[in-house]
């Protein structure tokens, strides 16, 4: 069953990534351009068959509607997060005194799932000054160019860096 | 403040100015050269920090950051200027995959350099994980002698 999902999957990417090219977007292919189609069959299903094994373990969740949902929400906050971030990094490297008080802080997190710890990392890693090291169970380790106070308040640092997405997070993947 | 309209008058002087030198652009086009610059302007930003800031760590905070944000601004400004055409779709996915591989690689380089044993900035104020995996905080201790150098 993931097999198979992985499969379709892998063959609807490469459908996209080898669409027609020019001036408008073309759905259908030239009768003549059955190779790119086998090709890519049979890559999809070697893809399945060798990593079918590493995917997730509810493929199911994938037609889940609200999962979507809660995703398409997410985006727009994540993007909104990442811009702050940024003008933040920028503020600092052009200040003249480069004003940064670094440090690697320890967070705890509720989520169960390992896509959805993932998931977390990056978004955190991509976020105002702080970047995943290493995840420990629940534990994450974040390197975070502005500690507040001395950073070993675990609640704190918490409540600062991961609660504004694990919100989101929690209803996408569990 | 701006708002729509005086963006729009933004984008029809640009197309004004751009078919006097010649160019025939759409407003469409000339949003979507805008977002190319925000994206170029984040990359050098980017770039600047990977200079000035003091460790491994915070360069790469800087580098992970205003790269992805500024390489996703120029995908994103291509897919405007482009359309939904192949070569947008495949910007698109490029963007997608930026999002999903850069911060996995800061972890790994990160994690990696901590390991290795780089030292963090003397300015560092805590450093939880080498005080819990390597047995005592990695935070170099005394001034770089060839700073001047």
């Amino acid at each position: 069953m993931r097999r198979i999902i992985l499969c379709v999957l892998t063959y609807g990417f490469w459908l996209i990534l080898t669409l027609p090219g020019g001036d408008r977007l073309v759905w259908i292919r030239h009768v003549t351009d059955w190779p790119i189609y086998i090709v890519g069959a049979v890559v999809a299903i070697l893809a399945a068959v060798f990593f079918g094994g590493e995917f997730t373990h509810q493929p199911l969740s994938f037609l889940n509607p609200r999962r979507w949902l809660w995703a398409i929400v997410y985006i727009p906050v994540f993007m909104w997060h990442m811009l702050v971030a940024n003008l933040d990094v920028a503020f600092r490297v052009l200040h003249p005194r480069c004003p940064v008080n670094p440090g690697i802080v320890k967070i705890h997190t509720d989520l169960k799932t390992d896509v959805a710890k993932a998931f977390l990392a990056n978004s955190i890693t991509l976020t105002p000054g702080t970047m995943t090291v290493d995840v420990d169970g629940d534990t994450l380790y974040i390197h975070w160019i502005d500690v507040v106070k001395d950073g070993t308040d675990i609640e704190a640092n918490t409540k600062a860096i991961a609660a504004k997405f694990e919100k989101y997070l929690r209803r996408i993947f569990e | 403040m701006i708002d729509s309209t005086s963006l729009t008058a933004i984008a029809d002087t640009a197309t004004q100015v751009a078919a006097i030198a010649g160019m025939n652009l759409s407003t469409l086009d000339i949003i979507g050269y805008i977002v190319i610059a925000v994206g170029v302007l984040f990359d050098l930003l980017g770039a600047i920090g990977l200079v000035r800031l003091p460790d491994v760590y915070n360069r790469l905070q800087s580098a992970t950051k205003s790269v992805t944000l500024g390489t996703l601004g120029i995908m994103i400004g291509i897919l405007i200027v482009e359309g939904f055409t192949s070569i947008g779709i495949k910007a698109i996915i490029c963007g997608v995959f930026l999002l999903l591989t850069a911060p996995v690689s800061a972890h790994a380089l990160s994690r990696g350099s901590l390991r290795f044993g780089a030292k963090m900035w003397k300015g560092t104020v805590i450093d939880s994980y080498g005080k819990d995996k390597l047995g005592g905080p990695q935070i170099e201790t005394k001034e770089k002698k060839d700073e001047v150098a």
